[in-house]
């Protein structure tokens, strides 16, 4: 297997770990945050020196130089391809623009040295593929959310039971899958349950109530870093993708359809902003699976683009309510705060990133809704117009969300309000990125096309391997644990 | 230097000029650094100013080398090749497009000097003009496009900032909550738009107006598509072009966006905007030619929103609201043109009301502070009589027309009875089922949200 040329992800692994050691012993909180954003700089470095290098190599996948894993397990436990090689640097930048955006005021309450741990999980789990590194990672990512709602008193039992099934369901799926590889139902039933725990992991509906139990209980920083990576759908397109028949996948993809409509609308008649973001993050990533469940090349490309886009929409998106937050408490929906003349950057960034969300042209989002309405349209031509519905019941929920927060009323305050240097930088970047990458697509949608391509000669070559892929093929993965 | 390359340099220039204006307000306000109101007024001069020119130009040009079709290509700004995914970016300056854009430059640019004094220190001055120039954006993409996609990119960006400035004066609850109503409308009408876009491109393989409309400029071109297409497709137009000009059952909107400042009042709703789905009908109106059903779809549309529109111009006690129902009922007629096949007419109609209307517009404020001198003057309010045709009317039947138009014709109150609250109650329910689960398997109320206060703001909560 080509080989990059620095071990980037065991770097961009291991640093937040070492990170999270040595801040778990800084008893100064502002000490902490800063050695936590300049972890996250590293991290982000390392993910990027990631891409690049895989970029220039021209293969499908790769590992890592001086592997150690490899060399400790004897096994390629970490490998980057094409589909997961932009993920790593996506995940980094959101871990980094919620720790620069955290302010003074959140820092008691949220946990630097678990959100690294966190951040070390996700990033491994990105550089996996299926097998049984990747179950272990996804059930475990599970337990620092739950760490801190236990450590502030907050009911768990919501989140328990729906993770305690998502890790089972997975577990007994994958173990099925492994052990018994024989063909025809056995393989059904273990797709079965595979499936079934990617989407409770997506919060697909009935299954979403996790999601929103989450914000509730959990700081606003660790639920939108638990969400904003979209690893369900990762679980989705590594587990589910590469074995499901075609009739499954349709059944998702519909499924998926009608969350992404149903949240849409939910959004709507939330009366608080953490419960309003969750329903429009899940409206959002229900779209992303509707386009991974399509298995067209078109459908995947534009699965794979807004996947990209809804991550940093979206992460602004909540970073700019959680700025909001921090400064004037949890937010209710029912009535106008008219905090505009207060924190006129923040107004403006709420606004850039929720239309980035719902793909308004030239911003990021624009080309990869485009591509996948197309796609969906080319499968489902009636019912795939609910995806335009649910883009335009989005755009209602934002626009009514910005007026509430942000106009209304006249806020007079002595406080000053205003955006911070930390929280400047971060929305910078973000805009940069959804701005550039709405003026210039095609770069983007290029790389995202060939992956989609690749991914697709994976789903054929599975399919046509059959039975005799089910009894020795474990898909698209160089190591079986 | 060739003739073709002057038309894409001038074309290149109108098109560019309202973006780079757009590109500079939004950098200078994204980088906290607002740009002060004469820099402000001066670059919104030039973007005019060198928008219109080469616009004039190029009109002088076409009239000199007697060509009626300049399409400005500028390439593929997205394209898969395999899958045969192109969004192309193609520009048509037509007879068509060529009146609609300088009619767009010269408006905006009364507008634009209008304003610096009309806003002149108003704390939301910078907001008004990255607002504007976000619609002077869209109006010229969306009045030059050459495909449907581009077309489509103008038209979000001026509904975009519509709904923004009628929300202007925010720190009030009614500029936002009808602002918000409006965005609403729009957006319904951008999905019908966007599914019509997508459907045409599966039943032709087309975006491009040229290839849609097959062979002839503008007007004379055949669409190549069936009568039956041609309905499904133009019903979906004809949905987003009701929604864009508020005809009914949309038009509840209008009034709302009154709320706005005069400038953008003046702009949107008297001159461009609330033409602009008349100017999509014009745009496609090959295909309406293909189906006689769609026609007198188009027509009745027309004639009804016409109909609605002068009895409620009729009724309104403030001269905004008045004026806003008399562009209702020309933009119906305009419509009614359009189904007719009268599209010079239509197209001539258009750029005189939009002309006139702005003046109207603009002159509102002051019109009023002139019918006060006046009365000052006579000593007595000025008499308004019934027209003889009203007086053969029977009493009964003018008061009916007098709380239908008033009531604004029950619109709003049909939109939100049979569409907006059952869909509202039945999310409302299901949040319901959701918390009893919730709790269920908490075993104790489960939202802290429910906790949550008004206004933390006001209480001191602030860091």
């Amino acid at each position: 297997m080509p080989e990059l040329h620095f071990p980037w992800m065991e770097v961009a692994i291991l640093l937040p770990l070492a990170g999270a050691l040595c801040v778990h012993f800084f008893k100064n909180r502002d000490l902490a945050r800063r050695l936590t954003i300049v972890t996250c700089m590293l991290a982000l470095v390392s993910a990027l020196g990631e891409w690049i290098d895989f970029a220039s190599l021209g293969k499908f996948e790769a590992h890592d130089h001086w592997d150690l894993f490899a060399l400790l397990f004897r096994k390629e436990a970490f490998v980057i391809d094409e589909l997961s090689a932009p993920l790593l640097p996506l995940a980094a930048l959101i871990y980094l623009v919620t720790a620069l955006s955290t302010l003074r005021t959140k820092v008691g309450r949220f946990s630097f040295s678990w959100t690294l741990v966190s951040e070390s999980i996700l990033l491994a789990t990105l550089c996996c593929r299926a097998s049984w590194t990747l179950v272990v990672l996804l059930v475990v990512a599970t337990i620092p959310p739950w760490i801190e709602m236990w450590r502030r008193g907050r009911c768990t039992r919501v989140y328990t039971w729906h993770m305690a099934a998502f890790a089972v369901l997975l577990i007994a799926g994958w173990g099925w899958f492994q052990w018994t590889n024989r063909p025809g139902e056995v393989a059904l039933v273990a797709g079965a349950l595979l499936t079934a725990a990617a989407l409770l992991r997506s919060g697909v509906a009935p299954m979403h109530c996790w999601m929103t139990d989450l914000f509730e209980k959990a700081t606003f920083g660790t639920a939108i870093l638990f969400v904003t990576p979209l690893t369900g759908a990762y679980a989705v397109m590594r587990f589910v993708l590469p074995i499901a028949p075609s009739w499954a996948l349709q059944s998702i993809a519909i499924v998926s359809l009608i969350t992404a409509v149903y949240a849409a609308g939910m959004a709507l008649v939330q009366l608080e902003a953490r419960r309003f973001f969750c329903y429009l993050f899940l409206s959002n990533a229900s779209l992303v699976l509707v386009g991974l469940e399509l298995a067209t090349p078109i459908g995947l490309t534009g699965a794979l683009c807004v996947w990209l886009s809804v991550g940093i929409s979206l992460t602004g998106f909540g970073i700019t309510l959680r700025g909001v937050e921090s400064r004037i408490g949890r937010i209710s929906l029912a009535d106008y705060h008219g905090l505009y003349d207060q924190m006129p950057t923040l107004a403006g960034f709420f606004l850039l990133t929720g239309l980035a969300s719902i793909g308004f042209p030239a911003t990021v989002g624009f080309v990869g809704l485009e591509l996948l309405i197309e796609g969906v349209v080319d499968v489902y031509p009636l019912i795939g117009t609910a995806v335009v519905g649910a883009a335009a019941l989005n755009g209602i929920a934002i626009l009514l969300g910005y007026f509430r927060i942000f106009t209304g009323r006249r806020h007079r305050t002595v406080v000053s309000l205003r955006i911070r240097p930390t929280e400047r930088v971060a929305v910078l970047l973000l805009s940069g990125l959804i701005l550039g990458g709405g003026l210039f697509p095609q770069p983007g949608v290029e790389s995202r096309h060939h992956a989609a391509v690749e991914l697709s000669r994976q789903r054929i070559g599975a399919k046509l391997e059959e039975p005799e892929a089910v009894a020795t093929h474990a898909p698209t993965d160089a190591s079986d644990d | 230097m060739t003739v073709e390359l002057l038309f894409h340099l001038l074309g290149v220039a109108v098109v560019a000029s309202p973006n780079i204006l757009l590109a500079i307000l939004g950098v200078s306000t994204l980088l906290g650094h607002p740009l002060d109101e004469a820099v402000t007024g001066r670059l919104t001069s030039a973007a005019v100013l060198f928008g219109l020119l080469p616009a004039v130009v190029i009109l002088l040009l076409m009239l000199a080398v007697d060509t009626r079709y300049v399409p400005i290509e500028l390439g593929d700004w997205i394209a898969i090749d395999e899958e045969h995914f192109h969004f192309h970016l193609k520009f048509v300056f037509d007879r068509l497009s060529v009146p609609f854009t300088i009619l767009s430059f010269v408006l905006c640019g009364v507008v634009g000097v209008f304003t610096r004094r009309y806003l002149h220190r108003d704390a939301g001055y910078n907001r008004f003009f990255l607002c504007y120039a976000c619609f002077f954006s869209g109006i010229i993409i969306s009045s030059l496009a050459g495909t449907i996609e581009t077309l489509f990119f103008g038209w979000e960006m001026v509904g975009l900032s519509s709904a923004l400035l009628i929300a202007y004066f925010h720190e009030r609850e009614n500029p936002v909550r009808n602002g918000a109503r409006v965005w609403s409308v729009y957006r319904l009408a951008d999905a019908a738009f966007l599914v019509a876009a997508i459907t045409l491109h599966r039943l032709t393989g087309e975006g491009d107006f040229a290839g849609l409309m097959g062979s002839g400029p503008w007007p004379e071109s055949v669409a190549n598509i069936d009568p039956f297409h041609a309905l499904l497709v133009g019903s979906l137009l004809l949905v987003a072009a009701a929604g864009k000009s508020a005809l009914v059952p949309f038009s509840g909107w209008l009034p709302r966006a009154m709320e706005g400042p005069t400038p953008s009042s003046a702009v949107f709703y008297g001159s461009l905007s609330v033409h602009l789905g008349a100017y999509l009908l014009l745009r496609v109106s090959p295909i309406l030619d293909q189906s006689l059903v769609l026609q007198a779809m188009v027509v009745i549309v027309g004639a009804v929103s016409a109909l609605f529109g002068t009895l409620m111009s009729r009724t309104q006690t403030d001269v905004k609201n008045a004026l806003a129902y008399a562009s209702l009922t020309q933009v119906g007629i305009i419509v009614v043109e359009i189904g007719l096949g009268l599209r010079y007419l239509a197209l001539i109609h258009i750029i005189g009301h939009a002309a006139l209307r702005t003046m109207q517009l603009l002159r509102a404020p002051s019109l009023l502070r002139d019918y006060h001198n006046l009365e000052n003057a006579i000593g007595s309010r000025l008499s308004h009589s019934s027209t003889p045709l009203m007086q053969l009317l029977p009493l009964n039947f003018r008061n009916w027309c007098y709380r239908f138009g008033y009531e604004r014709g029950f619109l709003d109150t049909l939109l939100d009875n049979w569409i907006t609250h059952p869909i509202l109650q039945f999310l409302r329910w299901s949040d319901s089922m959701e918390r009893r689960w919730t709790d269920w398997l908490s075993r104790e109320p489960s939202r802290e949200s429910d906790a949550v206060e008004l206004h933390p703001e006001v209480n001191g909560r602030d860091s």
